[in-house]
């Protein structure tokens, strides 16, 4: 069988806590990346949560009055007067691109991060990991036996993430 | 004492009107957030695995946790009845119907997946509800080391306090039976077990009722 190079996949998810640890971790498509060993992904894992920490800091100067040191945080422009609201949290590292894999990175509001590697030609990667997102809430945020920051060990959500990634990656 | 501080008391609303000064009629269909829900449920299974010595003794606490749910739904639902069919249900298929139909749909909006009795000639007092998808297993991944376990126990106990309300003594229980194989359709398929006691067999004899 002629083996055809799929145009669009995605490939692999990695879910990173908060602290920095490899808390989930799932291979969708055998062919697109090449097997590292668990400890590689730990150290992957690691490496990229201090990479993103240092590039959010790095961040282009968006509040000249944040950044002379007033405390205060300035209102948001596009919010309505009298309303509070939470400054935008600093992004970091969003994508990062090699010339056969795309890694695209989700960072919650809680510090958790989401990466996702798919092909190169794959598009909208944020609507999919959003999802995927959306599941994690639902599937393990909600599963009285998760403790919070240990490995994802949910059937529910393996199962979940799986059927929806197979469905994308056979369109 | 409605809005003393320092107690450790139930909180009333401001407007002094709880949930029992509303109308016990109320026809149209009221509708909660399944994603709340689902947290309240995932603490309760947290509380009720504190201190457990075993998978049995966590099912049986949220048994418990239900069951003064059902005896007060049991009431709840009759008086919502039309008046003529008010009477609480007199026969264990009268009783399994009306848990089927109206206690689910009121508790899941949906009527139970199935009804049946058990096959088993030496168990005439076993009867199996079905539900392919209960709606507390929705999110809940049970680990592999504790498979045994269902949640569903707390829908089991609601179950077992309609029973005993209705003077159905009975011993539910539930049974995850789905999820064996891959690609299955309802991999979370669930049945409650319901064994009615001795003498309610022996009554529904006396009656003749149930003789097929």
């Amino acid at each position: 069988m002629l083996e055809t190079r799929l145009s669009a996949t995605v490939f692999a998810l990695i879910i990173i806590n908060k602290a920095g640890g490899l808390i989930y971790n799932k291979t969708f498509h055998e062919a697109g990346l090449n097997k590292i060993s668990t400890n590689d992904l730990l150290v992957l894992a690691g490496t990229f949560h201090g990479v993103h920490a240092i590039t959010a800091r790095l961040n282009p100067i968006k509040n000249p009055a944040a950044a002379a040191g007033i405390t205060a945080p300035a209102p948001n422009p596009a919010a309505p007067p009298g309303i509070l609201t939470r400054p935008e949290p600093q992004s970091g590292l969003e994508v990062l691109e090699s010339e056969n894999f795309r890694l695209q990175c989700f960072n919650t509001m809680t510090g958790t991060k989401f990466l996702l590697f798919t092909d190169t030609a794959q598009a909208n990667v944020d609507v999919t990991i959003r999802r995927v997102y959306e599941l994690y809430a639902d599937y393990v945020m909600k599963n009285p036996f998760y403790q919070l920051e240990m490995p994802v060990r949910c059937d529910m959500f393996d199962r979940k993430l799986l059927s929806y990634i197979r469905e994308i990656n056979s369109r | 004492m409605p809005g003393k501080a320092g107690t450790k008391e139930l909180r009333y609303p401001s407007n002094g009107k709880t949930i029992y000064h509303r109308p016990l009629a109320r026809g149209r269909t009221s509708e909660l957030s399944q994603a709340s829900f689902a947290y309240l449920f995932s603490e309760m299974v947290s509380y009720a695995q504190k201190r457990v010595t075993g998978i049995s003794d966590l099912e049986n606490r949220l048994n418990v946790q239900g069951h003064p749910i059902g005896v007060k739904l049991l009431d709840l639902l009759l008086i919502r009845e039309p008046p003529r069919s008010q009477a609480r249900p007199l026969t264990i298929v009268a009783l399994l119907h009306f848990i089927k139909g109206a206690v689910f749909q009121h508790l899941f909006g949906r009527a139970a997946d199935g009804l049946e009795k058990s096959s088993d000639a030496n168990t005439p007092d076993e009867y199996l509800i079905i539900d392919n998808e209960p709606l507390v297993n929705a999110y809940v991944s049970v680990p592999r080391d504790m498979d045994k376990l269902s949640c569903a126990a707390f829908v089991a106990g609601i179950v077992e306090g309609v029973c005993d309300g209705a003077a159905f003594p009975a011993r539910v229980t539930a049974h995850t039976v789905g999820g064996k194989e891959e690609g299955e359709m309802w991999p979370g398929k669930t049945v409650f077990l319901v064994k009615f006691q001795g003498e309610v067999l022996e009554r529904e004899a006396l009656l003749g009722v149930g003789k097929g």
